[in-house]
């Protein structure tokens, strides 16, 4: 070899050297791992099966965290809502945007490796401009787009391998959820219970997109629980399942929320409307329903139950239970038992202001409704609101403190007028049942809004008791992040601000303002020794239509500036 | 256009052709384009001399007259062909609303692309792409379900409040007979930015 060839051989390896570097050091996403993830990882949108959103790393603690800083800070592009967790695997983060984008970068620096955009049809309509992350598997990145497509891309390169169609977007179907990989599929859920699709929850082989299962959370007719909607009711019946379900690996079973029947009326779909505002554990092999609760039944309140439950083994009443947690967009924190074969009502606990149920059967967990709270028939107030105690934004749990952490929205109630006499389904088309500009207006401040409204709560699941309250003056869209360092973080707030506490006192311990305000689910990962906490700061969708309604109900205008940024923390040096 | 859609027009009429050359034209003259460009499958088909029918219509349409516009309530419709009968509803850009006007509330300009008390715009929100499909009575504003924002049906669509970058645009409608028929091109591209 010539001294010339070597000196280009040279400068050729040297040019290669960050990206070859960086793309050898991929490891793939196995079973084991996911079972299992190690601390300085978070593979998965809450970090483990159980979706706990718990981080083991202790660097970062109660002690220190008051000298976090920011480590570095890259701009999306984009506007809305930005709410994926940043999820990392050896030193690759990858976050989703608005516009169904994916972004690699390089977990240290915040260096773009690659950028895959979906191309989307000029004529889409996006309700929910968001995406609420990836999932990972083997070589592979998975993400669901607002066209109603999984796309699988490589994990080095950002090149697609294959997209499969989920559903028809025409029809109302559309796609935000972080996909689940669990045992060589892919599984992901659907959103449109506002333009009368009926859900389901869907797998797909991971190697070859092909679809393994379909699951349908509204039952037909001839089906169990078909009985629960008349005539052809069920066509059209809402149930979506936009965020992401847990997992448990010892009974394989996947555990998804599902949304509210639709339309809102209740008038047309007497019966409980099954599996709509439920939990339904499904068999991950075969896509068959092995157990569910339906928290609350024929929901009249777009109370969308779609938060999967978090699978925790605790005591309860002295009596060891493996449960399932789920605070409810219904207002009410509800503690379920799960076996290979059925879900059980424990116990539920009101966590903000309700004013609908009058009572909860104690054996059956089934409550029952003041009757003058179920709008319909002419204006009808009620507590919560539409978004409920608390939306899609995910609780934690911390096997360090014992405790369960809500970010709450308490104190809103809602107003609705009569229901439309002439709804009629369209294609594609909102079904929903009240006069939009009623809907969009419908936020009504509660007796104690002057006092808070957002909140962060931790509660002891074994004795039912809250142990701690931190209010906002401003509502709360903030997803929480708890760690082993006896943290809590979260944002959510409309003064932009990233939050830690002490996860057992509550104590504030650490804010900083960011561009935007925070939806983004909150994740902790290390890379070279060092603790990283990473978050999207991007306002938009649901948390600005609620602060709208909210300005409308006060006479007030807040302002919270739209655009996306991934911030990455550390400790100072 | 594409082989689709020519197969499509194959039957229709010269004049048909012609009518939709001048659009193309008027169209890419009114969003400042030097040159025509071709439409794909999911871009707007909106031709002067077009019908309006009521956008759930499956089958022979009907076209709408101005009492079929009721007051403080969004119509939305599709544009067809009158000679054909074919509705062009093969992209949401093509959807167009309609909304019964206060003429004393409209000035000279606003009254020249009404008819019959009826105005007509693009319902394609210019924020996200969702259908315009609400009437704030009080206000008399248009309203996007998506994410609020409103129009002013009586300053040429201009954006009234939220995230809507630009105007919702209008297109002239006039009366043939009874029936509201298309007058000119939208007075810019339907949609939401790329």
């Amino acid at each position: 070899m010539s001294t010339n060839r070597n000196f280009k051989y040279l400068l050729g390896a040297l040019l290669l050297a960050p990206m070859t570097t960086m793309a050898a050091d991929y490891a793939p996403v196995t079973d084991a791992r996911l079972k299992n993830p190690e601390p300085g990882n978070w593979l998965m949108y809450r970090g483990n099966y159980a979706g706990w959103g718990y981080s083991p790393l202790k660097q970062v603690t109660s002690s220190n965290a008051k000298d976090l800083a920011v480590a570095w800070s890259f701009t999306t592009g984009l506007q809305e809502g930005h709410q994926s967790p940043p999820i990392v695997n050896n030193g690759y983060m990858f976050v989703t945007t608005p516009g169904s984008q994916v972004i690699a970068l390089n977990a240290k620096t915040g260096e773009e490796i690659w950028r895959f955009k979906k191309e989307l049809p000029k004529e889409l309509l996006q309700l929910h401009p968001t995406n609420r992350g990836v999932a990972l598997y083997g070589d592979k990145v998975y993400y669901t787009t607002l066209d109603t497509f999984l796309v699988a891309l490589d994990a080095k390169t950002g090149k697609k391998v294959w997209e499969s169609k989920i559903a028809e977007w025409k029809n109302g179907y559309y796609t935000t959820v972080a996909p689940l990989a669990v045992k060589g599929k892919i599984i992901v859920g659907i959103s449109g219970g506002e333009m009368g699709i009926k859900g389901f929850v869907k797998a797909f082989d991971a190697q070859s997109g092909n679809e393994a299962w379909a699951f349908s959370t509204v039952a037909s007719p001839g089906e169990p629980g078909g009985d629960t909607w008349p005539a052809d009711t069920s066509k059209n019946g809402g149930g979506g399942t936009w965020v992401t379900g847990t997992y448990d690996p010892e009974t394989n079973l996947t555990f998804w929320g599902t949304g509210n029947p639709g339309p809102w009326p209740i008038d047309g779909r007497t019966g409980d409307n099954l599996y709509t505002t439920s939990v339904v554990a499904i068999d991950v092999d075969s896509g068959k329903l092995k157990g569910h609760h339906q928290y609350h039944w024929r929901d009249a309140w777009d109370w969308d139950e779609v938060s999967a439950p978090l699978l925790i083994d605790t005591e309860i009443g002295g009596k060891k239970v493996k449960t399932a947690v789920h605070a409810g967009r219904n207002g009410y924190l509800w503690v379920l038992e799960r076996t290979k074969d059925k879900m059980n009502f424990l116990t539920a606990h009101k966590y903000v202001e309700q004013d609908v149920f009058t009572a909860i059967d104690p054996k059956t967990g089934r409550p029952t409704y003041d009757p003058a709270k179920i709008p319909g028939k002419g204006p009808t107030t009620f507590c919560p609101s539409l978004w409920g105690g608390k939306d899609w934004i995910p609780e934690a749990y911390n096997p360090d403190t014992g405790l369960f952490y809500i970010p709450a929205t308490n104190n809103l109630c809602a107003e609705l007028p009569a229901a439309e006499e002439d709804l009629s389904y369209t294609p594609g088309g909102l079904f929903i049942g009240y006069p939009i500009p009623d809907v969009l207006g419908s936020l009504r401040v509660g007796k104690n809004a002057s006092r808070n409204i957002g909140e962060v709560q931790a509660w002891n699941l074994k004795t039912g008791k809250q142990v701690w309250n931190h209010a906002y003056k401003s509502i709360n869209w903030g997803p929480l992040l708890t760690t082993g360092g006896n943290l809590v973080f979260g944002g959510g707030t409309t003064d932009r601000m990233f939050r830690a506490f002490n996860a057992t006192t509550g104590a504030v311990l650490w804010e900083h303002p960011t561009p935007s305000g925070v939806t983004g689910i909150p994740t902790s990962y290390e890379v070279d020794g060092v603790q990283y906490v990473a978050v999207q700061s991007g306002w938009g969708v649901d948390a600005q239509r609620m602060q709208g309604g909210l300005d409308a109900a006060t006479n007030t205008k807040t302002n919270v500036p739209q655009g996306g940024t991934v911030m990455v923390f550390k400790l100072k040096k | 256009m594409d082989d689709k859609h020519r197969g499509c027009q194959a039957t229709s009429q010269a004049s048909v052709e012609n009518r939709r050359r001048v659009f193309r034209l008027v169209a890419g003259i009114a969003a400042g384009m030097t040159t025509r460009i071709a439409l794909a499958d999911d871009e707007a088909q909106i031709l002067v001399g077009d019908r309006l029918v009521l956008h759930t219509t499956e089958g022979a349409p009907v076209a709408l007259r101005p009492a079929d516009v009721r007051p403080n309530k969004v119509v939305l419709a599709f544009p067809f062909d009158p000679a054909t009968r074919k509705i062009r509803n093969e992209s949401r850009l093509s959807k167009i609303l309609l909304v019964r006007g206060d003429e004393a509330k409209m000035d000279e300009e606003t009254k020249k692309r009404a008819a019959g008390g009826v105005l007509a715009f693009s319902s394609v929100c210019t924020h996200a792409g969702c259908d315009v499909n609400a009437w704030m009575a009080k206000t008399s504003k248009l309203l996007c379900y998506c994410h609020s924002s409103q129009f002013d049906p009586y300053d040429s669509g201009k954006v009234a409040d939220g995230p809507a970058p630009r105007p919702l645009p209008w297109l002239a409608i006039k009366l043939e007979g009874e029936e509201l028929v298309v007058a000119g091109p939208l007075s810019a591209p339907p949609g939401a930015p790329a």
